[in-house]
């Protein structure tokens, strides 16, 4: 990650290395699960010269998921200023935004059952606009709830009309 | 279902749709008595086109088959009916507070509170039916709302006015009874310009190029016969043009203490009101043919409220105008913004390998109170927005922009047409003018009007901002104003 997504001068928060984890699952979920069928499918139809072909592709994806999580996981990051606060994420395409506490209107916390699973949560800022993307995923549960208080009482405090 | 009985206490006596509040409880009204006509008429008719043929053998059928029919046609219109007459009696609306109070529903009952501090547009309508009937359907739009959230469908037109001027005098800040705000006219869209710069479109100059060449073709081919299959394509070329042009004519743009007034529409008459304060962010449009005849522009607005749900035509603050009246009206929309006088920053010269043609139109600045970004070949879009209605800035990069060291910057709005994208910036400078901008916007928020804009000075709430002298001292009234008493707003003290 270059600097030049990490402005503000202040400390920047990564996320948790769970989220990495949690998304190395999903991708080996799909590839094996993938991977099974299209092995069915060739063994069913005597085409077995293909299956150590399917095992490389497959072989590559995993290790590429497993990299790309990685990456993804470190470009995650989010910095509370006095006034706003700032996200950035993405790796191919990357993002930044800056959301003025005044501006929110309400912040959600979230947790599916993978994330459960892996002890993480989803916190994210609504504003009145619908393309403000402000969601930090991989927050440790203890830090989701101190985020999601912090910035409630921030928006109360700070408040602003549209 | 608490407030069943105070909903049950009020509105029967007097007039049943005007609002009134008591000194004591609230006493909500009805609507029209009319409505339920006025609502199920579409129903009928179209309960109607469905049975009728279906049935045609009924009507051959003598004497029996007509009684049968008619029987059918009566069951129908009597359940509407009561339908609809129940839904009436039980939709009450009035004043309470700081609130809009609307209470409806016949099995579920719904009471609802639009809070008016928060209003962002008051819109009356009339569809064709109900103006010859003279009524009108108020809409109160509010943020966050995906529709709009308290139709109040059908009043009176007076009735409609009453209650329009009333809620933006409360949203103003104002308590006391204030008659119906003067206003002073600011724009007016002649038809011969509406129909011209309907005209004056992409798709009817392509249709008026291509039609003949079909017609010499199909002539030597075929015959004229042949030309049927161009009816389809030519409908759905005018049909939208023949919208915009009914829905935007006798357009005026008139101001005014309590905001914008905005009137509108041939067969369906609209009239809306903006407050002060409530217009997130403008775009202006030049289409190039406009660009190139005529020196026309558009202007399109984002108000929150007035979602993706909206007819298109409503988020037009000006159809169509000459530039430099546009440009002086600006200033008036949004005060002191000035575009000659933003200064727009074009892109890094690196930028024309992901835009070849738009390089040199792609331009961003800011004064102290507007940010200003321009883009677009052909529609050309030059975006103004106020700092302080920026509700996140962001910033992206794609991985071509990347490797360019460019970025694009997005000041996100309510959603609406408008969105205001500085794009291909210098990556480092977009990254900057992110931080900056969200500094701009913090100060202006701090020094922005209060939401209750009339509500500034307690001590003398009922001073109108002064309105500078119009170019003509022509009568403010608009055509739909008619009827009402035009008194100075408000009285001196």
């Amino acid at each position: 990650m270059d600097e030049l997504f990490e402005p503000g001068g202040g400390e920047w928060t990564g996320v948790s290395e769970r989220l990495a984890a949690l998304e190395r699952l999903v991708d080996a979920l799909w590839v094996l699960g993938v991977g099974a069928v299209v092995g069915v499918v060739l063994v069913l139809t005597d085409q077995r010269a293909w299956l150590p072909a399917v095992g490389a592709v497959a072989a590559v994806l995993l290790a590429w998921g497993w990299w790309y999580a990685g990456r993804s996981r470190r470009a995650w990051g989010y910095t509370e200023r006095e006034q706003d606060l700032l996200v950035r994420r993405g790796v191919a395409w990357r993002s930044l935004v800056v959301v003025p506490y005044g501006r929110m209107q309400f912040v959600d916390v979230t947790r599916g059952p993978l994330e459960r699973a892996f002890g993480i949560a989803t916190v994210q800022l609504h504003t009145a606009a619908a393309a403000t993307d402000a969601r930090i995923p991989g927050l440790l549960p203890e830090e989701a709830s101190r985020l999601r208080d912090r910035l409630a009482h921030l928006g109360e405090t700070r408040t602003a009309g549209l | 279902m608490t407030d069943a009985a105070g909903a049950a206490g009020g509105g029967d006596g007097g007039d049943p749709g005007a609002p009134y509040r008591g000194p004591g409880a609230v006493v909500l009204g009805r609507l029209h008595p009319l409505t339920p006509v006025l609502r199920g008429w579409r129903f009928v008719v179209a309960a109607l086109a469905v049975l009728v043929p279906q049935n045609a053998d009924l009507l051959g059928g003598g004497q029996r088959g007509l009684l049968r029919l008619g029987t059918g046609v009566a069951v129908l219109l009597l359940v509407g009916g009561v339908a609809g007459v129940l839904a009436w009696r039980f939709t009450r609306y009035g004043i309470d507070g700081g609130d809009l109070r609307v209470d409806s529903g016949v099995l579920f009952r719904r009471s609802r509170r639009v809070r008016l501090d928060r209003l962002q547009a008051v819109d009356v309508v009339q569809p064709l039916l109900a103006r010859l009937l003279g009524m009108a359907e108020l809409r109160l739009e509010v943020a966050g709302g995906s529709s709009t959230e308290a139709p109040l469908a059908y009043l009176s037109l007076d009735d409609a006015h009453r209650l329009r001027n009333e809620l933006l005098a409360r949203a103003a800040g104002i308590e006391e009874d204030a008659p119906e705000a003067p206003e002073r006219l600011l724009h007016e869209v002649p038809g011969g310009r509406l129909l011209a710069s309907s005209l004056l479109t992409t798709p009817v100059v392509v249709g008026v190029v291509l039609v003949p060449v079909a017609l010499g073709v199909a002539a030597v081919v075929e015959g004229v016969g042949s030309l049927l299959f161009l009816a389809p394509a030519l409908l759905s070329i005018a049909q939208p043009l023949l919208q915009q042009f009914l829905a935007n004519f006798g357009f005026t743009l008139a101001e005014s203490p309590d905001g914008l007034r905005l009137r509108r529409g041939l067969l369906e008459k609209r009239a809306q009101t903006v407050p002060p304060g409530r217009i997130q962010a403008v775009r202006v449009v030049e289409p190039w043919l406009w660009r190139r005849f005529t020196d026309w522009v558009r202007l399109d607005v984002d108000i929150a409220g007035y979602g993706a749900g909206q007819q298109a035509s409503s988020a037009q603050l000006l159809p169509v105008a000459p530039r430099h009246e546009v440009l002086a009206l600006l200033e008036r929309v949004l005060p002191g913004a000035s575009l000659p006088a933003v200064r727009l920053e074009g892109v890094p010269r690196r930028a024309a390998w992901l835009a070849p043609l738009t390089r040199r139109v792609l331009g961003a600045g800011y004064d102290d109170r507007y940010f200003v970004a321009r883009r677009g070949l052909l529609e050309r879009e030059t975006d103004v927005m106020p700092h302080e209605r920026a509700q996140s800035v962001r910033v992206t990069q794609g991985p071509l922009q990347r490797r360019l060291g460019l970025a694009s910057l997005t000041l996100d709005t309510t959603p609406g047409p408008v969105t205001v994208r500085a794009e291909h910036r210098d990556a480092r400078e977009a990254v900057a003018l992110a931080l900056h901008e969200a500094e701009l916007a913090r100060r202006a928020r701090a020094a922005a009007p209060p939401e209750r804009w009339m509500a500034a000075h307690p001590a003398a709430p009922v001073v109108p901002p002064a309105l500078p002298d119009p170019p003509g001292d022509g009568p403010g009234a608009g055509p739909s104003g008619a009827g009402q008493p035009r008194a100075p707003y408000p009285p001196p003290a």
